[in-house]
């Protein structure tokens, strides 16, 4: 990257300027506690003038062993950890680890548990996204984006808080269900806040997507190409805005999103606008989603009653019968009982595949858990994309890839 | 799923020494480490694999042979199949070996990392092997079966901050979990439900401490 330049003046050669001046690298370290860095990251960065030559992202700081905490504890126990990953969506990694272990057990939860996951993880993914979105907008100057997105995110809390008890990690799933049903006119806020959302949320679009600002610090910066977007193993809107369409809840179902319409977003050119614009639309179909979970909300069971061994009976059995004591007892104490196998399950998370791999050698503990993260994978991409992009830019192309160091590092 | 099944056919018709591998979900093989290369470069150019979503290793636990398993994670954006790849890794228990796929994908070259960081497994042809989560210098591995839960007391990260304070890292003590019952002649209390490993917890102090 550096640049020729001669001094043609001889004054300039006699007095020993082209040493002194001659063109020299500049190494620069960002974080780990910036603003622009979204948590504790460390950009390494080699500067040529404002243009980067090299950037070696330093990530860790916030590796917290859960691979190996899984290891030493029972299905049912980790979930809360599993809130810790993605804390901006909760939901979505319960469910993405519950269906996980499911698959492992060979387990199909009943229809109405199945809607409740569907309709918590989209929920999930406008909150994700919304956040996403505000801090985006705050890295490229845009103030108010983040103040109403907060807002929208208080509705949605609200609503997590009413459901699970939580606000911010839930926990909410079990192995086999989810921890409690849905409370009474739950649905009915539910609509009522898609109803209030989705003017609010073209509102919310509308100080970016046409603002000069914004499109001049985001259209055409940080591109990542088809190529190097599937060779750096890149998913969720950051593989979609580079223009591939892969979307797992379209191209392998789970949870039953096989019933409900939507489309999946892809970008032409694969820069941060792109990108962007990708997580505008999944919000509006994120929305769409959630009206047809309410729409066709399935009645029934909300856990599988018939796995005795994988979840805990209801407490008014578990205080009244032995029999249902005994099995409480067992599954708190030793965990759900899991055939041994391999699985791999990968969901369609807000920031990409959030994949689990587990080995079981039989019992309520995996012998190995490994968690494929997408912020780690889309991070990972960084030492490629940021050469030759000016300093400045890298702010913007952080905030594109959306991602979150709790799950980078795990 | 039948694109993975197909795939897996013609690919045994190509490297006659892949086996299946037991899996409770996609289509799973073994491959001889001799071959991993080339099988992977197979899946990815001849069968649309194109994306490797996942590298990761499994401790079998010591004495156990083969000790350490690589395993690859492969999607393909064309038919939307998935397939797992496992492979042994060679060499003995203190640095097993298995060769880097990262001329094949870029992206494995974090996932290689971390697998190092955590296994110790030396990824043979990586271009910049070093480790991600932990810091440089750090002495263990800690995904392996032999580290324990709790930890080990290590040198601060940065030696100059350790050598003036004479501090350390200081492992954590295993309270909160993981809780399991023990049967047998006790009292109420020991028979009450707690955490697995008790080498260091309010109970116990802490073994050579």
């Amino acid at each position: 990257m550096a640049t020729d330049f001669a001094f043609p003046d001889s004054a300039a050669k006699a007095a020993g300027a082209e040493q002194e001046f001659a063109p020299e690298k500049m190494s620069l370290s960002m974080g780990p506690s910036h603003p622009a860095t979204h948590g504790v990251l460390r950009l390494q960065m080699e500067l040529d003038g404002e243009v980067l030559t090299k950037c070696d992202p330093i990530v860790g700081y916030l590796h917290r062993g859960d691979e190996k905490i899984a290891e030493n504890m029972t299905y049912n126990q980790f979930v809360p950890y599993t809130d810790r990953l993605d804390y901006l969506a909760p939901l979505a990694n319960n469910m993405a680890y519950a269906i996980a272990v499911e698959r492992l057990a060979k387990l199909e939860v009943p229809a109405r548990c199945q809607a409740i996951r569907v309709l918590t993880a989209e929920m999930a993914r406008v909150s994700a996204h919304l956040m996403g979105l505000g801090a985006f907008g705050l890295d490229v100057g845009a103030w108010s984006v983040l103040v109403h997105s907060l807002n929208q995110r208080e509705h949605l809390y609200k609503l997590f808080e009413e459901l699970t008890g939580a606000r911010f990690t839930t926990s909410y799933t079990r192995i086999g269900g989810v921890s409690r049903d849905i409370p009474d006119g739950w649905l009915n806020r539910v609509i009522a806040f898609c109803d209030q959302f989705e003017p609010a949320l073209e509102e919310t679009l509308s100080l970016l997507t046409r603002n000069k600002i914004f499109q001049d610090r985001t259209v055409g910066v940080g591109i990542i190409s088809k190529a190097d977007a599937l060779a750096y193993g890149l998913t969720g809107p950051n593989l979609r805005g580079s223009g591939i369409s892969l979307d797992l809840r379209k191209d392998k179902p789970y949870s039953g999103y096989e019933q409900y319409e939507f489309d999946v977003p892809v970008g032409s050119k694969g820069d941060c606008y792109d990108r962007y614009l990708c997580r505008g639309e999944e919000m509006r179909q994120a929305v769409r989603i959630i009206r047809q979970v309410v729409a066709k909300f399935p009645g029934g069971d909300w856990y599988a009653k018939d796995a005795r061994k994988i979840f805990a009976p209801p407490k008014d059995k578990i205080l009244t019968s032995m029999e249902e004591l005994i099995q409480n007892f067992m599954i708190v104490t030793e965990g759900p009982q899991i055939p041994a196998g391999e699985v791999y399950f990968e969901a369609e998370n807000p920031k990409g595949a959030l994949g689990f791999f587990i080995v079981s050698k039989g019992g309520g503990v995996p012998w190995r858990m490994k968690i494929r993260s997408p912020s780690f994978c889309n991070l990972s991409i960084l030492p490629k994309i940021c050469v030759g992009t000016m300093m400045s830019d890298v702010v913007t192309l952080l905030g594109s890839l959306d991602f979150v160091m709790g799950e980078c590092d795990r | 799923m039948s694109a993975s099944v197909d795939a897996i056919t013609s690919l045994k018709g190509t490297f006659p020494s892949v086996t299946d591998r037991l899996s409770s979900d996609c289509p799973a093989v073994d491959v001889p480490t001799g071959e991993l290369i080339s099988v992977l470069k197979s899946l990815r150019d001849e069968r649309a694999f194109d994306l490797l979503s996942d590298v990761t290793a499994i401790d079998w636990a010591e004495g156990a042979s083969p000790r350490f398993t690589a395993v690859y994670h492969l999607y393909s954006t064309t038919s939307r199949a998935a397939i797992r790849v496992a492979t042994s890794c060679t060499g003995d228990d203190s640095a097993p070996k298995v060769p880097s796929v990262v001329s094949l994908w870029p992206g494995a070259n974090w996932h290689e990392r971390e697998a190092y960081d955590m296994f110790g497994i030396t990824f043979e042809g990586h271009p910049d092997l070093r480790r991600i989560l932990m810091w440089d210098g750090y002495p263990y591995h800690p995904l392996r079966k032999e580290f324990p839960l709790a930890g080990i007391e290590t040198a601060l990260p940065d030696s100059e901050i350790a050598e003036e304070t004479k501090a350390k890292v200081i492992a954590a003590p295993m309270m909160g979990g993981p809780f399991v019952a023990s049967a047998g002649e006790m009292n109420l209390t020991d028979a009450e439900p707690r955490a697995k490993d008790e080498s260091w917890s309010e109970r116990s102090a802490k073994p050579g401490a």
